[in-house]
């Protein structure tokens, strides 16, 4: 069965009665669609990785209603039997790594699945197969989690919440702190499981060229606050705005802008790339691109 | 995780804010002190209306002081019931077997509380309105006379602010590491007793290498910046003594004065 999740009317005060009381999520509706790639941007402090711990009832709506599937969650909700909704929604927190713990790799991308009832042996076989989707070398499964790099360190945590085999991927920065590289390949992974797996993803990103490039919905999180939702070309259409609430444009836009000021002519502002070239392409003047 | 008011810092604005983190821990200690004197009705009276003057005097509401006491509500109720049970003398009103309710006992459980509850107030005074650097640095400064005797006061002050500061990180981060650990399935809180202790093991492990990894990045930092241990170092913070220092000094010594007063001389 798809699993959507869709908040209805939903705030959250973190220790609410205090007072420390925070309001960290203001009347909250919306729907993740099962097989879609929603991106969540806003800026630092504006209530995404609260967002998101609602998604797999690791937090309770202080008001309101998320439903995951077919769960309703709300204040009340008791504390037990919310285990299947963690399998059902795979969380991957900023910076994962700080969650290894066994003595090697492959114990504890098999950790997962061994608290949902696998035998020992299947968690090992899949924890193996989910070590290789991403991208991590047979040799290492039996070194110590603390032996590796960072960005291997990160893999190992993402191949421990996958091999859960969940239905919705949730990842919250997951390529804050990696290089350029490491960071392509993490966003490789994750549209592959997409394609491939049918999996929805929510991804929590200060990046806005992975959220042009890999979305299909945009949720603009601002002081707690639901600003804005819808495609990334709606929500790029309005730099000014952006601006407003300090978040930026993927590259290639903004440097379309640039070159609108500069006499260009875009008839639909470019998101990726490759859409850039091809419509500056037939405006360069003749002779100016030289084939060798 | 969230709930624990107790040893937080509120900030703000009141007289006891503004006084001097000196003068708190030593008004603290006199009163901590001074309750083991009060032993009747006007010797409670008075440690009562100089605490609650205290409340009042930090701007903290009341309650929030009460939610303070919550976590130790059971502590509170077992000592009380031991006290009540164990105080044997006086007229008895209930007797079952062993345990006995004797007049001594409800007189002496009554009076533990009251200093119970008297002694955590105070300090969630001192704790509610002092920031945990500010505490040590009052320490460092009280204990400062023990460098003639070549204890390492400053060494010591920096251990203990180093403790301070990393307490709230290492709560958020246990809860951090909880929540991804409930993410791939664990239950804590259920099951048995073995059951229980197994789910501590994901919690405690990836806490401690962080610790220690954090510890040794702090190390680098400092001797970066060229700390050295033994050198005497200058104060950001300066330690400044004020009048409303001074006025609640006069305040406490004169209402301790007459619980001592009242105890010996009347
Ligand atoms: N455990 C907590 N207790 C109290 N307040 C909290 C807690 N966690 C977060 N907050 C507050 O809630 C608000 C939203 O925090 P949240 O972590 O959801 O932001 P974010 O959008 O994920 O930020 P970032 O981009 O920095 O990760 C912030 O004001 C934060 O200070
Ligand atoms: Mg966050």
């Amino acid at each position: 069965m798809a699993t959507d999740i869709t908040f209805e009317q939903v705030n959250y005060w973190y220790q609410a009665g205090t007072p420390f009381a925070v309001h960290a999520l203001k009347d909250i509706n919306l729907k993740i669609k099962p097989g879609s790639f929603t991106a969540v941007i806003g800026q630092t402090g504006s209530g995404k990785s609260t967002l998101i711990q609602h998604f797999n009832a690791l937090l309770k709506p202080t008001s309101g209603t998320v439903t995951i599937g077919d769960r309703v969650i709300t204040n009340a909700t008791k504390n037990k039997h919310l285990k299947p909704l963690r399998k059902k929604v795979g969380m991957v927190f900023q910076f994962p790594e700080n969650q290894l713990f066994e003595e090697t790799v492959i114990k504890d991308i098999a950790f997962g699945p061994q608290n949902f009832g696998v035998s020992e042996a299947d968690a090992q076989a899949l924890a193996k197969r989910m070590a290789g989707e991403v991208g991590l070398d047979e040799s290492l499964l039996s070194r110590s989690p603390f032996d590796l790099s960072g960005g291997q360190m990160r893999r190992v945590a993402i191949a421990g919440v996958l091999a859960l085999e969940p239905e919705v991927l949730v990842l919250d920065e997951p390529t804050a702190g990696l290089d350029p590289r490491g960071r392509s390949e993490i966003m490789q992974l994750v549209t592959r499981l997409r394609e491939e797996q049918g999996l929805t993803i929510v991804l929590i990103t200060h990046q806005m060229d992975d959220v042009a490039n890999y979305a299909d919905h945009v949720i603009v999180m601002g002081h707690g606050k639901l600003l804005k939702q819808g495609s990334p070309r709606a929500i790029f259409s309005d730099p000014a705005w952006l601006e407003d609430h300090e978040l930026g444009l993927p590259s290639a836009t903004k440097l379309a802008y640039e070159l609108q000021q500069g006499g260009f002519h875009f008839d639909q502002m470019p998101l990726k790339i490759a859409e850039l070239a091809d419509q500056i392409v037939p405006q360069l003047p003749k002779g100016a691109i030289t084939h060798e | 995780m969230n709930k624990v008011m107790f040893g937080r810092f509120i900030p703000g604005h009141s007289w006891v804010h503004r006084m001097d983190p000196r003068a708190k821990l030593v008004l603290s200690f006199l009163y901590i002190a001074v309750v083991f004197f009060a032993n009747d009705f006007w010797t409670y009276l008075i440690m009562t209306l100089l605490l609650l003057a205290s409340v009042v005097a930090s701007a903290i509401p009341l309650g929030v002081y009460i939610r303070g006491l919550l976590p130790l509500f059971w502590l509170m109720i077992f000592t009380v019931l031991i006290q009540v049970f164990f105080g044997v003398g006086g007229h008895v009103y209930w007797q079952w077997g062993w345990l006995v309710v004797s007049q001594d006992g409800l007189n002496s459980a009554g009076l533990i509380l009251m200093r119970f509850v008297l002694i955590i107030l105070v300090s969630t005074i001192l704790t509610f309105t002092t920031e945990p650097l500010e505490i040590a640095d009052g320490i460092e400064s009280l204990l400062s006379p023990l460098k003639k005797l070549h204890f390492p006061v400053a060494t010591l002050a920096l251990m203990l602010s180093l403790a301070l500061r990393f307490v709230p990180t290492l709560m958020d981060e246990a809860e951090k590491i909880m929540n991804a650990q409930r993410s791939r399935g664990v239950d804590f809180g259920e099951g048995g007793l073995r059951q229980r202790v197994r789910t501590i093991v994901p919690i405690l492990i990836p806490l401690f290498v962080n610790a220690f990894n954090r510890a040794i990045e702090i190390s680098t930092a400092m001797e970066a910046r060229g700390y050295q241990d033994g050198e005497n170092r200058t104060k950001y913070r300066q330690l400044k003594w004020h009048r409303v220092d001074t006025a609640s000094l006069v305040i406490y010594v004169i209402s301790l004065s007459a619980v001592i007063g009242l105890r010996y001389f009347s």
